[in-house]
């Protein structure tokens, strides 16, 4: 269980440019939780990311994992529980190494990067099929320069290797915003295949409402700061684009957009 | 005559030989980490200035090797600490290690020393000539120093495919990765500095050996040198696999010394040296975005 209790972040406090987006922001995400984020620019999605991931601070509350807090963890340390993808496909891959050698790096996550040789062989058909389930044909190209590959086949090799090794939560970031309609719906099938395989819990931040209704079992809309929508189970169920989409817009008129 | 094309040829490839050493260290910070790493004027004379104490005190010659790395280790990871740390931008990180070993340098040296022929150098030394004797000084230099370049070469390979290795070269490329990894990317930049200003002052150790000198000067324009020799073998090499990019850091830095000595035999006052060495980078560098805007889109990637 994920939770963010009381949660205040200013940003360039005590300047002129001071803007607060969070004041006494809460929100619990149960075990087993695949929930979906959305809400227009500047309303804190990506935002509230960085701060379970660590990568920005806050000025007071508290995150806690299963009852214990982990805002004093730094971010490398909180990413030992974490898996995260990007919203830029080569955020999640080192592009001068092959796809194999970066396989290779995450499988070792959570272990020793020590003096021992950085490939293992054993593995090697391990990786093949895990590729191969991709059914994108990267099976044949893992002994390429990752940069080489197509931002979408990078993107399927980042969702791997962030869920190469057993985390509890997966960390979306706009993670299908940069490519092309019908890979983000294929990377998008993969990352539901995924996380209900390793029973995961998911948080995703996305720009498609489509895939906010179709995937994952609890919505969020955020606006501001605040979260102005939160459907789980039948509640979402029930709900369709639409319903979605004239509050969206609802918000955004009073937003003055 | 031949004999004279020969020995100029065989003295140019030494230096080529053990400034490569200099430009492995070059490789992995700039290369590797993407840092421009200015600490390098500042270990590479550290290098020198302990081996000339401890070769004039009478320490065995092949034990200054061990001692240079470790003192040059200890000068990398002062800019990484700066650096990661306490959060001072990279260059500005390098430039006040480097300032500061300046003085360091001299404080250690007392002033520029030279080693005198008594001495044994690691290219005197017993184990050397039991194997060697029969050579002459001037190609027992090329050998010996062919030796350790390849020697430290094949290391570092070994060491860029390990786990630890895999992941230095992943804290360059994009260090957001090596976090998700669990990984703190600042010690890795830190060991990646500390790798890097050993192989720089060892490189350094084995100049004074060679020459038989320490001047407190001896480390400006190193740095830049290293890069050219870098870029040089990089780019002569593009499209060849990163398992050798040890063995182009070699031709470049031999292809550079070659460059600099056919200038002095055209007559190149000594005053001009460094002109030149700037200069030269200046038209390498130009040349590299040249050739990298040719090969189309890969060549825009790599750049």
């Amino acid at each position: 269980m994920l939770e963010l209790r009381n949660i205040t972040k200013i940003y360039n406090p005590g300047e002129v440019t001071e803007s607060c987006l969070f004041r006494d922001f809460s929100l619990t995400v149960q075990q087993g939780e695949f929930v979906s984020i959305v809400g227009s620019n500047g309303s804190g999605k990506t935002s509230l990311l960085n701060i379970i991931c660590g990568s920005t601070g806050v000025q007071s509350g508290d995150i806690l994992i299963d009852g214990a807090s982990m805002l004093h963890q730094k971010e490398y340390i909180r990413y030992r529980r974490f898996g995260r993808v990007y919203q830029n496909p080569a955020l999640g891959t080192s592009p001068n190494l092959t796809m194999y050698e970066n396989l290779s790096l995450a499988d070792n996550k959570g272990g020793r990067y020590n003096l021992a040789h950085g490939t293992n062989r054993a593995r090697r058909e391990y990786y093949r099929e895990q590729l191969a389930a991709l059914g994108l044909g990267l099976e044949d190209k893992m002994d390429l320069r990752m940069g080489s590959l197509s931002g979408g086949q990078r993107q399927a090799v980042a969702l791997l290797m962030a869920t190469m090794t057993p985390i509890d939560f997966l960390i979306l970031d706009e993670h299908t915003a940069a490519l092309d309609p019908k890979t983000a719906d294929t990377i998008m099938a993969l990352t539901d295949r995924v996380v209900r395989e390793k029973q995961l819990t998911a948080i995703m931040v996305t720009h498609n409402l489509r895939y906010a209704v179709e995937y994952g079992s609890r919505l969020l809309m955020m606006d501001k700061g605040h979260i102005v929508l939160d459907a789980a189970r039948e509640q979402k169920a029930a709900m369709a684009v639409d319903d979605i989409l004239s509050l969206f817009t609802s918000i955004s008129i009073e937003c003055g957009n | 005559m031949l004999n004279t094309i020969l020995e100029t040829c065989a003295g140019t490839l030494t230096q080529g030989l053990i400034y490569a050493i200099l430009s492995y260290g070059i490789f992995i910070t700039y290369k590797i980490l993407d840092f421009p790493d200015l600490t390098v004027d500042g270990s590479f004379p550290l290098g020198a200035a302990v081996t000339a104490v401890l070769l004039t005190r009478g320490v065995n010659a092949w034990l200054t090797l061990p001692v240079s790395l470790l003192i040059g280790a200890a000068a990398g990871l002062c800019t990484g600490l700066i650096h990661v740390r306490a959060k001072v931008r990279d260059l500005l990180a390098g430039i006040i290690t480097m300032t500061a070993l300046y003085s360091i340098n001299l404080q250690i040296a007392g002033s520029n020393l030279t080693v005198e022929r008594a001495v044994d150098t690691i290219y005197t030394s017993a184990p050397v000539m039991a194997v060697l004797g029969g050579v002459p000084l001037l190609y027992r230099k090329l050998l010996v120093s062919l030796v350790l370049v390849v020697l430290i070469g094949l290391v570092l390979e070994w060491y860029f495919s390990t786990k630890n290795g895999l992941l230095l070269r992943a804290v360059g490329d994009n260090d957001t990765l090596v976090t998700t990894l669990a990984v703190d990317k600042g010690r890795m930049k830190i060991l990646g500095l500390v790798i890097a200003n050993a192989l720089v002052a060892l490189s350094g150790c084995i100049v004074c050996q060679e020459g038989r000198s320490f001047s407190a000067t001896m480390g400006t324009g190193q740095m830049v040198f290293g890069l050219a020799a870098v870029i040089i073998g990089t780019t002569l090499f593009r499209r060849v696999s990163f398992v050798r990019g040890t063995a182009a850091v070699v031709i470049g830095s031999i292809l550079y010394k070659l460059c600099i000595q056919i200038a002095i035999l055209l007559g190149l006052p000594g005053n001009m040296l460094k002109f030149i060495t700037a200069a030269l980078f200046l038209v390498i560098l130009i040349t590299g975005n040249l050739t990298g805007r040719k090969g189309g889109a890969d060549g825009a990637g790599a750049a």
